[in-house]
């Protein structure tokens, strides 16, 4: 019986290694999970000889597991800090790709939308407003009618740029959660309940009456989760959308390692919690095969994948970052 | 595996004994690399955590800050939740296994035992992160909808019953882990009340005891060390449980006396966070939770097989 | 108990009688509780996993984030590939530390051997992943087939080795003495002899292992890290239905958590086919003499 198994197992092994083919890792940001999976899908037509696998562990996991060679391409929301980049034992490029927003989702009954500003935000999250009925919550919504139901505070369990993004706008709009928590890709949350990935938090907020948590915009459209207008720099309530994120990428100064952060951007129109996301690639690529096929990817993504961003809700990048971009890529060495 | 031979295999010569040593070599090697393994583990795990153990010292057992932002870690939260819902996984599954090797070996009828065992033996072979998905989608909702709102109506004035319910909860990691110890401390508790001499129950039927105090009398105190040693082993299990628990106790680091708030256990904070420790004492860190885990699983265990064998090994226990 | 505790009081005798009665079905409703979870597990099973479990779900890969359709093919030939692996690296360890055991091994060196491989047994297995990760992750510089199945592998090895000792130490002394009567050098005596004929306790002892690692998701979560295409290659990183259920389980998609139940449900099946295997294998070895 044993030998049987053992035979269907091998035939096993031998059926999935019936045609070679080059695989690609990359781990990383749950963020652009949804896009990169598009792409790795699509551009496996174009180049059957290439499969590009795609984990999302969370961009702590993309970061750490790319300079530990673990993996061929990381990916994170957050650009990496001069102090983990130093460890990098080659020169490391951040690729930005897409832009997205972290939308403040929860659960509550009739799912209005809300209108929040940062500072309740930063409250909510540091544990001192508790109370959904709140004046500052209520304050900023007459008409809505908001039941007393206790904040159920969901957040990132994982190293995660999603968290980046949101305890970097955080730590620009409240000294207090700047000084008590900072800016991270994980943090000593005040309060609240873990999920893992994005998945996890929407999973959470979708499971648990009162919960709010942060997520990205499409994880929110595509689980139909109420998400909150939020009020920005300017002091404008604005939904996030394509438009209000490539306004805020559109007012940003970019430099040449683009890492940027576009979060509070200044612009009437920006959505203030949003952010670009970036595959981390080594300039001098290890596995010559593999780099060519890399950056043959990346060449196609910045042509034609860019198109299918707005389809899954992200913002493309404007044409001359895109330009930028694709001479960098022309820097890679394999 | 046997080497290919025909039963009239001719008597081999009188060889030279190199094959024979070679051989048994060999097997002790094989047997030596349980030690080896052991080695190995405790090895890698001190070898990964040398930079917070030198940085922190025993102080990172009692510190409860866990923050990745300042590159502060302690592993008191951890520890809490480990032992937490740990326990509370014993105090439901002791009381209920060994009343279901009651059941099994001096109550049900011989036809209903066999069954019974099997669905016991079906029980433990379900795998970690199935009772995890069931845990999320159907034991999950019940608990906050159903159970939780009933122990905060009648029992909330006790501070294990306070404070907001989420359903993901310490509670839900107990119960789950419950679930999970279950059938191997009904089984060896089952084994223990077997070796239970059927002297000692005809002894005190004789004297006109009723079933229970049968029970009671002759069966219970003569297998109490027994039954204690089979806790002691589920505790052991329960110590390591990480998907389901990682799925239903809401990855929180904090310190509660509401059951029903989040926790967090160290097998799940290392599977949620290892792959992206970004700093090299944040890795350090988990490698040392590693450690601590698999030392107090270690510590919990031999204590478990020693008090199993003094029961097995040593003749009847005097009922006084 | 000299003293007879039990006094002949009318009221009494009937107090005691009726505790008695109370007792017995608590015990009881004990058991009922204790083998319900089973019952509530695959009854869940059943009714969330069977609608999505189609021809596709054997033969399609995992579809991208919003598109439906798709199966778990990859995870499932992942999951039957991860085990040979393991049975490859646990199968001759175990097999031949149960043989020195139960053929060579002092008394004194066999009690302890025997208790290292039930401390072993203990290690968590979440352990086992991170110890895998450090020995053939970070030096290779990949996440790999490999490194999931050695980490199963490693985990086989105690109780295999167990098992084994338990059924040869079963073998009739006499077929040894008859062997080593006839001149027959005592490797063979043992494999030849010995082992063939524990050879059903032995595979037995390697299913119920094998059934044991087919579930376990911990240790593969650092060392095979899950892969959303075909494995081609064992140096790269691999599919497994446990890794394919929690990514999908604490995911927010309706669709993936139908996927997610029809995977636990194909996973319950392998393991309990295994199970039945076991209990098949363990009734003929009953039955032969």
């Amino acid at each position: 019986m044993k030998k049987y198994l053992a035979l269907l197992a091998l035939a096993a092994i031998g059926v999935s290694h019936a045609s070679a083919q080059m695989l690609i890792n990359g781990a990383g940001a749950t963020f652009p999970f949804p896009i990169y999976s598009k792409w790795f899908d699509e551009y496996a037509k174009i180049d059957p000889s290439v499969r590009f696998n795609y984990q999302s562990i969370g961009s702590g996991g993309g970061q750490k597991q790319i300079l530990a060679e673990t993996v061929d391409f990381g990916a994170s929301d957050g650009p990496m800090s001069d102090e983990n980049l130093a460890k990098a034992p080659r020169k490391l490029l951040h690729i930005p790709t897409v832009a997205g927003a972290d939308v403040v989702s929860y659960n509550l009954p009739g799912a209005p939308t809300l209108k929040l500003d940062g500072p309740t935000l930063a409250a909510i999250f540091l544990g001192t407003i508790t109370k959904w009925n709140d004046p500052a919550i209520t304050g900023q919504n007459p008409g809505t009618a908001i039941p007393d139901v206790d904040i159920v505070v969901v957040h990132r369990s994982d190293g995660s740029g999603t968290s980046y993004i949101w305890t970097d706008y955080l730590s620009k709009v409240s000294p207090e959660w700047k000084q008590k928590v900072g800016k991270g890709t994980s943090v000593s949350w005040p309060t609240g309940l873990g999920g893992k990935g994005n998945e996890g938090v929407s999973g959470q907020i979708k499971q648990t009456p009162g919960a709010i948590g942060y997520i990205e915009l499409v994880y929110a459209k595509q689980n139909k989760l109420p998400f909150a207008d939020i009020k920005n720099a300017a002091g404008v309530y604005i939904t996030p959308s394509i438009e209000s994120v490539t306004d805020a990428l559109a007012t940003a100064q970019i430099p040449d390692d683009y890492r940027f952060s576009i979060t509070n951007a200044p612009g009437v129109a920006s959505y203030p919690i949003a952010s670009a996301t970036w595959l981390l690639v080594y300039q001098q690529q290890s596995d010559p095969a593999k780099g060519k096929k890399l950056v043959e990817f990346l060449k196609w993504a910045f042509k034609d994948g860019e198109g299918m961003a707005s389809t899954l809700l992200y913002a493309p990048l404007p044409d001359a970052l895109r330009k930028r971009v694709l001479d960098t890529v022309d820097t890679i060495k394999y | 595996m046997s080497p290919s031979s025909s039963p009239e295999r001719p008597l081999p010569e009188t060889s030279s004994k190199v094959p024979d040593i070679a051989f048994k070599w060999v097997a002790a090697a094989a047997a030596a690399m349980i030690v080896v393994l052991i080695v190995l583990v405790g090895w890698e795990l001190y070898h990964g955590s040398r930079m917070s153990l030198s940085k922190f010292g025993f102080g990172f057992l009692w510190s409860s800050q866990w923050d990745p932002v300042q590159d502060k870690y302690g592993a008191l939260p951890f520890i809490f939740g480990t032992l937490v819902s740990s326990l509370l996984a014993l105090l439901i599954a002791v009381p209920l296994g060994v009343a279901t090797a009651l059941f099994l070996t001096e109550l049900a009828p011989q036809r209903l035992r066999q069954p019974v065992v099997m669905a016991i033996e079906m029980l433990a072979a379900v795998p970690s992160v199935i009772f995890g998905l069931w845990g999320i989608f159907v034991m999950i909702p019940w608990l906050r909808d159903d159970l939780f709102l009933w122990l905060k109506r009648y029992f909330g004035l006790l501070p294990l019953f306070q404070g907001p319910i989420y359903g993901v909860s310490m509670l839900a990691a107990g119960i789950v882990i419950a679930i999970m110890i279950l059938p191997i401390i009904t089984s060896i508790s089952r084994e223990i009340l077997r070796s239970v001499p059927n002297l000692q129950r005809e002894a005190a039927y004789a004297l006109g005891a009723t079933r229970w105090e049968v029970l009671k009398i002759a069966v219970l105190s003569y297998a109490r060390r027994g039954l204690f040693g089979a806790a002691v082993l589920g505790l052991g299990r329960a110590l390591g449980e990480t998907m389901a628990v990682t799925m239903v106790i809401g990855n929180r680091p904090q310190i509660s006396a509401s059951l029903f708030a989040p926790g967090y256990t160290l097998a799940s904070v290392i599977a949620n966070e290892f792959t992206e420790a970004t700093s090299d004492l944040y890795q350090n860190s988990l490698f040392e939770l590693g450690l601590v885990l698999m030392g107090v699983a270690i510590l919990v265990n031999i204590a478990a097989q020693i008090m199993l064998k003094s029961m097995t090994g040593s003749g009847p226990i005097k009922v006084h | 108990m000299a003293t007879s505790p039990f006094l002949p009081t009318e009221s009494y005798a009937r107090w005691r009688k009726m505790k008695s009665a109370a007792v017995t079905a608590v015990l009881v409703v004990c058991a009922i509780a204790v083998i319900a979870p089973l019952f509530l597990v695959i009854y869940f099973l059943l009714a969330n996993g069977s609608s999505s479990i189609d021809w596709n779900f054997f033969t399609q890969l995992p579809k991208p984030t919003g598109e439906l359709g798709g199966g778990m093919a990859n995870a499932i030939v992942g999951t039957l590939t991860l085990l040979a692996m393991a049975a490859i690296v646990g199968v001759p360890i175990g097999v031949l530390g149960g043989i020195y055991l139960a053929e060579y091994g002092s008394d004194r060196a066999n009690d302890w051997l025997r208790f290292a491989a039930d401390v072993l047994n203990g290690v968590p297995s979440i352990v086992w992943g991170m110890v895998v990760y450090l020995m053939l992750v970070v030096p290779f510089k990949t996440f790999s087939a490999y490194a999931g199945g050695v980490a199963l592998g490693l985990m086989m090895v105690p109780l295999v080795m167990r098992t084994t000792e338990e059924v040869l130490v079963l073998v009739p002394q006499s077929y040894r003495e008859a062997a080593l009567a006839l001149g027959v050098a005592r490797w063979k005596v043992i494999m030849v002899i010995v082992v063939r004929t524990a050879l059903k306790g032995i595979a037995t002892g390697v299913i119920v292992a094998l059934a044991r690692i087919a579930g376990e998701t911990a240790p593969l979560l650092f060392t095979a890290l899950g892969n959303s295409f075909w494995n081609h290659n064992l140096k790269e990183p691999i599919a497994a239905l446990p890794l394919q259920i929690f990514a999908y389980a604490i995911s927010p998609y309706d669709d993936w958590h139908r996927q997610a139940w029809a995977g636990a449900l194909v996973l319950m099946v392998l393991i309990l086919a295994l199970n039945v295997t076991v209990r098949i294998l363990s009734r003929d070895r009953n039955q032969s003499p």
